[in-house]
């Protein structure tokens, strides 16, 4: 119960009186990071898309500027308000001082649905080019991003795609129920017809032929495309029947597989099995089944990609290694499964041991193998100065993403190894400032443009805030599906039908508004406690300054989440100093409307990332 | 003041209690008081305290006269009884209602304006008359709700927010507490929740009449240079001569403090009081030194505070009167009309 009352000690009160130098020094909130962090959904995207800014947006209806507020940022809304990863979810402040994340992804679709033109804003391309020329391999969202980063500088852009069109894995790979196509078609065009001077159909099969033809520049976006395959007795005999998952989605999607018959096992336990699963099932098979070797709870999978395909009755089955696939005269019966159970090891990770039940024998007529993709250029010589390391990938300086030919850049899956979209816009904006650096002779490391924040006080008057302050405790609002009878039997039938707009509106109204920030100014505050008492959330005490594991513990609420930071003020008349607890403040500015003497102020902060984009004016 | 709710959401961690309740179950509506006005940090104080103590908040009676201190009540214990009386008038409810349920945990809140001017009288009696309960002043120096003029606890020489200078000689309430016989006697301050909320809960719990004079600073009109009641004057000018844990009969008493004169007071229930003095030859049995204690300081221009004076084993008023044991509403038709019989003995004992 000493929760109640902790905080508000007084100097004298204390034996820790007298440690002055292991005391927690006063915060920079100047430093563009530490608001940037408080804004959890923002600093968890790869691409540090102003999350709380676009929703409040589509708050007010303003669709069009939410849409261009992240197509800045990450380049794709319509395609990643579909399929991004969200890693900006989990790490929703609402997932701690509630339950569920605000549906952020989702609300970045309903900006993309219901934009209007948005020709008008649209960077400018100048027809006068500024004589440098770039390449850019592979057309998926990573070369794209770096082409729309490009263009409005005055860069000659080449995309070379040994496909006929662009888009890359947002093409081959992810199923038109998840993505239409249209969705697709119309966020690479908006890229494709600012003036990148295209060549589809062409696979580039040597790369020191494309270092001859003297670009200034090359972006190397050619993803990871090969599928990982597995040995085991009877593999070589039943090859007919077994397909690699991400060349066996490719093909569907560009209508070379218009069917699958039989029963059908997908082995392996990420998005791509998920894709995979999905897919057969609308393809005709007679049952499928995903088999896992390692439990659930581990699967790669996203929890939704998971969610929707059990959704859609397809058994998921854990804790089964493969032994070997059983035939007959050529032809593929089925796969022999060994038990295992997993067990906590002393270093916490999971460790597999057999269960003690008989293996299992699983009948099949088809296998799709998604268990994993790599990287693989053979394409590029290793001996042109381009160093790669023992996976295969790419030596690169990871702020410039520079290789070890310093004329070529890596973004993407080629980059690191398999990714995602979010990530491939990320690179692609690192990857853009580096080749502007370079073509202009500048240094890639000391001349990068600076992060900033700026802060901008949301006080209106009494009472007033220009953000909707009040909390909102409704629960996460669930996206209407299609009707599955439908949906199963059409594999170009968007399952998820989004947010329409009222629901968007609600909830965007989950939303904390995490950028909008409390800041403290000490030699204001009288202590006269009003904060401390009415925070619903115990983030808030005035305590004597003692070092962070100590102050931690002696908080109003003991501040036990290590990855928030915090808020130390300058020591104050009594000789306390304020601290404040990031960790679960709902932004609801309830202390700044209590402060007498606004010592506390909600401000708005603006976290400036650096992109192409800063460059202009 | 605001209009906006305090939201219901809450830490993830915040603790329940022995009911099941949390702190916040213990609140109020939105306080409608200046923003930083010190009787809102009083409300907050009390709350805690009655969250640590597991009290049923539905067996409390919560009783007012007429001030922004007056007001407090409907900012804390939402699910209990209030009644606000009239200016100064507080003391008569609070002694009816002490009567009718004696088994109610009665809380008092009232201002300096309250107490010491318009309400003295019943000030004075109530106290001498023991009611079994809590009875706490917000002391700002000033009618804050009238908007600023001088009280009778103001000292004299402090200026109105105007510049003003106060003419008179001000009423200690402490002082007049311990001499007409209260037997629990505290000073505290509103911006000192460790000292004040286990003042609040040995207060409470205290059997028979316990008074804090809480020292709780006007923002609008009363914490300004001139001003012997401001956060900042009374931060400069406050000597502790004591803090006080309050532990419950069934807890375990932790002793993590710094090193000082030590005394566990032990109370009728069972329950510890423990005194960490910081001024160790303060003696808070005797009610003599007590008072000198406070008044030598008071002439110096200094505030006491802490627990000033208690007397453990105090008689109420129900004890002085051998009044029935049980609330008057739980008294059925058998216990008031006991039949011809007991009428018949009555009658014959006074023949
Ligand atoms: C089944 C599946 C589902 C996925 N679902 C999602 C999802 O829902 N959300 C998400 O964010 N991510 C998803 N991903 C991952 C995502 O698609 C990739 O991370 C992303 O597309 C990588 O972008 P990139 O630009 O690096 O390369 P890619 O998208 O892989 O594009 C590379 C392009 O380069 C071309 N190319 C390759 N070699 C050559 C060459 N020699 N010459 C010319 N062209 C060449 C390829 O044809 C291709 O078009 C999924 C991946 C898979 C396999
Ligand atoms: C009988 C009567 N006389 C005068 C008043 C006007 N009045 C209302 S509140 C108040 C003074 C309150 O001062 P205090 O008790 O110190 O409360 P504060 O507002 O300072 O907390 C006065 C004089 C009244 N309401 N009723
Ligand atoms: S905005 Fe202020 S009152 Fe609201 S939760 Fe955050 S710190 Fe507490
Ligand atoms: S409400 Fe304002 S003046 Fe009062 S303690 Fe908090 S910050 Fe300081
Ligand atoms: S006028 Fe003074 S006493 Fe009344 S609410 Fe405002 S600050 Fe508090
Ligand atoms: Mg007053």
């Amino acid at each position: 119960m000493e929760f109640f009352v902790r905080g508000g000690e007084f100097l004298a009160d204390s034996p820790a009186v007298g440690r002055v130098a292991a005391r927690m020094k006063p915060t920079n909130i100047l430093d563009p990071n530490y608001f940037h962090k408080v804004v959890d959904c923002q600093w968890a995207c790869p691409a540090h898309t102003p999350v709380p800014e676009y929703i409040r947006l589509i708050s007010q209806e303003r669709y069009t500027e939410a849409y261009m507020l992240n197509w800045d940022s990450n380049v794709f809304p319509g395609i990643l308000g579909r399929t991004c990863d969200r890693p900006c979810e989990p790490a929703c402040r609402r997932v701690r001082t509630e339950e569920k994340p605000v549906a952020i992804c989702r609300l970045k679709r309903v900006a993309a649905d219901n934009k209007g033109d948005i020709g008008a804003y649209l960077p400018r391309v100048p027809e006068k080019k500024n004589g440098k020329r770039v390449a850019l391999l592979g057309a998926g969202p990573a070369s794209l991003a770096v082409a729309r980063d490009l263009l409005p500088f005055g860069y000659e852009v080449h995309l070379f795609e040994k496909e006929s069109a662009g888009g890359g894995f947002m093409r081959s790979q992810i199923p038109a129920f998840r993505l239409p196509v249209e969705v697709l078609d119309e966020e690479v065009e908006i890229i494709l017809n600012m003036g990148v001077e295209c060549h589809f159909d062409h696979e580039v099969a040597s790369m020191k032929a494309m270092l001859d033809e003297g670009f200034d520049a090359y972006f190397i976006g050619t993803g990871a495309p090969r599928g990982r395959d597995l040995e085991l007795p009877g593999r070589q005999e039943v090859d007919q029947h077994i397909s690699i998952g991400i060349d066996w989605l490719s093909s569907v999607a560009f209508g070379h597989t218009t069917e699958i018959t039989g029963k059908v096992i997908v082995m392996g336990g990420g998005n791509t099995a998920m894709d995979c699963c999905r897919t057969a099932q609308r393809l005709g098979a007679e049952s499928v089944s995903v088999v896992v070797r390692s439990a659930f709870e581990v699967m790669k999978a996203s929890e939704w990609e998971k969610e929707d395909a059990m959704g859609e009755g397809i058994p998921i089955i854990n804790n089964r290694p493969p032994k070997e696939f059983v035939h007959e005269n050529g032809r593929l019966k089925g796969i022999v499964f060994e038990c295992v159970k997993p067990v906590q090891g002393s270093d916490g990770r999971l460790r597999y041991e057999p269960s003690g039940e008989p293996d299992v024998f699983m009948e099949c007529d088809h296998v799709l193998m998604a268990i994993g993709q790599e990287n693989h250029c053979p394409w590029i010589e290793r001996d042109i100065g381009i160093e790669f390391d023992k996976w295969d990938c790419p030596v690169l300086d990871e702020q410039t993403l520079q290789s070890s030919n310093p004329k070529v850049f890596f973004g993407g899956d080629s980059a690191f190894g398999p990714e995602n979209i979010i990530w491939a816009s990320a690179h692609a904006h690192k990857a853009a400032i580096s080749i502007h650096l370079l073509c202009q002779g500048k240094d890639l490391r000391k001349d990068r443009p600076p992060e900033g924040v700026n802060l901008i006080s949301q006080k209106m008057g009494m009472h007033e805030w220009s953000y909707d302050s009040e909390h909102d405790p409704s629960k996460r609002y669930l996206v209407p599906h299609a009707d599955k009878k439908l949906s199963l039997s059409n594999i170009k039938m968007e399952v998820e039908l989004g947010f329409d707009r009222e629901l968007g509106a609600q909830e965007a109204q989950r939303c904390l508004n995490c950028d909008v920030q409390t800041v403290f100014t000490d030699r204001l505050c009288i202590e006269c406690d009003a904060c401390v008492d009415i925070c619903p959330m115990d983030c808030i005490s005035f305590t004597e300054n003692v070092d962070e594991t100590e102050l931690r513990q002696r908080l109003m609420a003991p501040a036990s989440n290590l990855e928030q930071d915090l808020y130390v003020s300058d020591e104050l008349g009594t000789g306390r100093v304020m601290v404040k607890d990031e960790d679960v403040c709902v932004h609801c500015g309830l202390c700044a409307e209590r402060c007498p003497t606004n010592a506390w102020d909600m401000q708005k902060s603006v976290v400036h990332i650096p992109q192409l984009g800063s460059y202009a004016e | 003041m605001t209009y906006v709710a305090k939201p219901k959401v809450h830490h993830p961690l915040l603790p329940l209690n022995d009911l099941g309740l949390t702190r916040r179950d213990y609140e109020g509506s939105v306080s409608t008081l200046c923003a930083g006005c010190g009787h809102d940090s009083v409300s907050a104080a009390i709350v805690a305290a009655c969250a640590e103590l597991s009290l049923p908040p539905h067996r409390f009676a919560k009783v007012s006269g007429i001030g922004c201190s007056s007001k407090t009540p409907s900012y804390f214990l939402n699910r209990s009884h209030g009644f606000n009386s009239v200016h100064g008038r507080m003391p008569s409810v609070a002694t009816g209602a002490n009567l009718a349920n004696r088994e109610l945990y009665c809380i008092g809140i009232s201002g300096d304006g309250d107490t010491a001017s318009i309400g003295l009288g019943q000030f004075a009696h109530i106290v001498r008359r023991r009611i079994n309960m809590l009875y706490v002043v917000d002391n700002n120096g000033t009618y804050g709700l009238t908007k600023g003029q001088f009280s009778a606890t103001n000292d004299k020489g402090s200026t109105s927010k105007k510049g003003a200078p106060n003419l008179y000689s001000p009423i200690d309430l402490v002082s007049m507490a311990l001499q007409i016989g209260a037997s629990f006697v505290a000073r505290s301050f509103s911006g000192d929740k460790r000292q004040l909320v286990p003042l609040i809960k040995a207060g409470l719990m205290h059997r028979g009449f316990a008074f804090i004079d809480v020292i709780s600073p006007c923002v609008a009109f009363n914490n300004h240079t001139g001003s012997t009641k401001s956060y900042e004057h009374v931060r400069a000018h406050s000597e502790s001569v004591m803090m006080a844990d309050y532990f419950l009969p069934q807890q375990e008493i932790t002793a993590d403090y710094a090193p000082g004169t030590m005394e566990d007071v032990r109370m009728p229930d069972g329950s510890v009081l423990r005194l960490r003095k910081i001024d160790g030859a303060y003696d808070p049995h005797d009610p003599v030194a007590a008072l000198a204690h406070v008044q030598e300081h008071q002439a110096a221009g200094e505030v006491v505070t802490g627990l000033l004076y208690v007397d453990p084993d105090a008689s109420d008023c129900h004890e002085v009167l051998d009044s029935v044991n049980r609330p008057l509403n739980s008294l059925d038709e058998a216990d008031l009309c006991p039949g011809n019989e007991a009428l018949a003995q009555i009658n014959a004992a006074w023949r």
